[in-house]
């Protein structure tokens, strides 16, 4: 917990909030609405005698009274997909629409690129993405077991991506749900803050700097850009949306958010970013009692 | 290119397939450029010839191939020949005697089917989803490929592909798709 002692003046009520980050979190999925309604999915848990409860932000995430949410029929037929909740959120902020065209840069394992295909009643291009090939076999495994037609994987470096090998030359909508150093998954993983460096903060806001400025220049005027990541460090989420809207055509819109957050952050560490940055929401483990997430809209303006 | 192709001359001018690239299916096989590629209207007409599966149900879809025979299914927008991961999701293997449809495939389509689906008990169900081979013996209906399938919250729901012979159903469900319910 050690690394977290760093978010003290930022974050309200610290010691709830490192309360949290000590227990285990619960087993959520998403239902997925490209094989069942939610009402079919839930009858089914029903029958099976899976206790659920629904979150009240979105009625397609469920928290499961189970330990084994793996081993159900309703996730043998792909009615629902574990999810954490917090993790359902990027994609609900894109908001995209059937028939548009998404990329979803950093896609593996494909949580939120069959979420998007979803959102999109299965119609439209979503181009999932994920530099590392080992994860695009698990990005392929869920998208089958989801039943997602309506995606197209490559593996490339999100940085350089070219679109060449489409037969479009932008995208409608971008998720950039970047690596980061996930220490607001500390709940699942007790051990994501082992390897927690500052240099390690440098290192990986480059490569995020590099992915959402190539997201922002391969979508059209007018088109939309959710940046995510599942830590707090500013370095990582502010600052990242910072250096993009110094340099590319974008600006930083309102969306809705029916979860407890609270707004981005306008100065890190000696740094001042631009006042819309509060605009952007951070969601703290003890605020809904899920995961952390950082979430943030961009509007292409050229 | 091709024209080692055992076939003879009318096959002579077709290109080799390429199975590290995606390559779209011609609609009839008078359009076939590609040696031995299955067409759009014979992978639909087999959906309906063998699960009448209604024809229309893939208006809005395109089929593609990669690797030998194997067939995905995708919705999206993609110029053909196109070299990447995945185009959608795998749904029949091609280029073999009987042609077999992928579990995800009847998973995602085969409600809509209306033959060669197999009703499954409880027990029944479990065990093909396990990936066990059962003694079935009351199927009357065709041999070979059929959607297993179980009904579940008062409606019939495909479960996978079984492999009907001798009074046996064979499940095809892939090793990393089975589960212990
Ligand atoms: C937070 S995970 C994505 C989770 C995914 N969006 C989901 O919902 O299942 C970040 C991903 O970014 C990938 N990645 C890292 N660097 C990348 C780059 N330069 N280009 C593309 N992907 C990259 C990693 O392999 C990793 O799978």
């Amino acid at each position: 917990m050690e690394p977290l002692e760093r978010y003290r003046p930022i974050v309200d009520d610290f010691e709830a909030f490192l309360a949290a980050c000590e227990r285990p979190l619960g087993n959520a999925v998403r239902v997925n609405t490209i094989k069942a309604s939610v009402d079919r999915a839930t009858t089914v848990l029903e029958e099976e005698g899976v206790g659920y409860e629904g979150a009240h932000w979105n009625p397609r995430v469920l928290r499961l009274e189970t330990d084994s949410p793996g081993s159900t029929w309703s996730s043998f037929h792909g009615f629902t997909h574990g999810q954490e909740e917090v993790s359902a959120v990027p994609a609900t902020v894109l908001e995209p629409e059937p028939g548009e065209r998404v990329w979803d840069c950093c896609a593996a394992p494909g949580g939120k690129a069959t979420q998007l295909a979803a959102l999109m009643d299965d119609r439209g291009t979503v181009v999932a993405n994920d530099s590392n090939l080992g994860r695009i076999s698990a990005l392929r495994f869920n998208a089958e077991r989801l039943g997602a037609t309506s995606l197209a994987v490559t593996n490339d470096d999100a940085r350089n991506y070219s679109l060449e090998r489409f037969d479009f030359d932008e995208f409608d909508r971008a998720l950039v749900d970047a690596p980061c150093s996930c220490e607001g998954t500390i709940r699942k993983n007790p051990d994501a803050l082992d390897g927690w460096s500052e240099g390690y903060l440098d290192e990986v806001s480059g490569i995020q700097k590099g992915i959402i400025r190539r997201a922002v220049q391969a979508t059209g005027e007018g088109g939309t850009i959710v940046y995510s990541t599942c830590t707090f460090a500013p370095e990582e989420n502010e600052a990242v949306v910072q250096h993009v809207l110094e340099r590319e055509d974008c600006r930083i819109v309102d969306f809705d958010l029916s979860l407890e957050h609270s707004p981005g952050l306008t100065e890190w560490d000696g740094e001042e970013y631009d006042e819309r940055l509060e605009r952007a929401a951070r969601i703290y483990p003890h605020q809904n009692d899920t995961g952390g997430f950082f979430v943030a809209k961009l509007e292409v303006t050229a | 290119m091709g024209d080692d192709t055992a076939d003879g001359a009318s096959e002579g001018d077709l290109e080799q397939n390429d199975g590290q690239r995606f390559g779209r299916l011609p609609t009839t096989a008078a359009e076939r450029t590609v040696e031995g590629r299955a067409s759009r209207e014979e992978v639909v007409d087999y959906f309906a010839d063998r699960f009448a599966i209604p024809p229309e149900t893939f208006d809005d879809y395109t089929f593609w191939e990669k690797g030998a025979g194997k067939i995905w299914i995708y919705g999206g927008d993609a110029p053909s020949p196109i070299t990447i991961e995945a185009i959608g999701m795998t749904c029949l293997r091609t280029r073999q005697e009987h042609w077999k449809p992928t579990t995800d495939f009847v998973q995602r389509f085969g409600r809509e089917a209306g033959e060669c689906v197999i009703e499954l008990e409880a027990e029944e169900a479990r065990a093909f989803a396990a990936g066990e081979d059962q003694d079935l013996e009351r199927w009357d209906g065709d041999w070979g490929y059929l959607i297993a399938a179980h009904r579940i919250a008062g409606a019939l729901e495909p479960i996978g592909v079984g492999l009907y012979v001798h009074g046996e159903l064979r499940s095809m469900v892939p090793k990393g798709r089975q589960r212990e319910l």
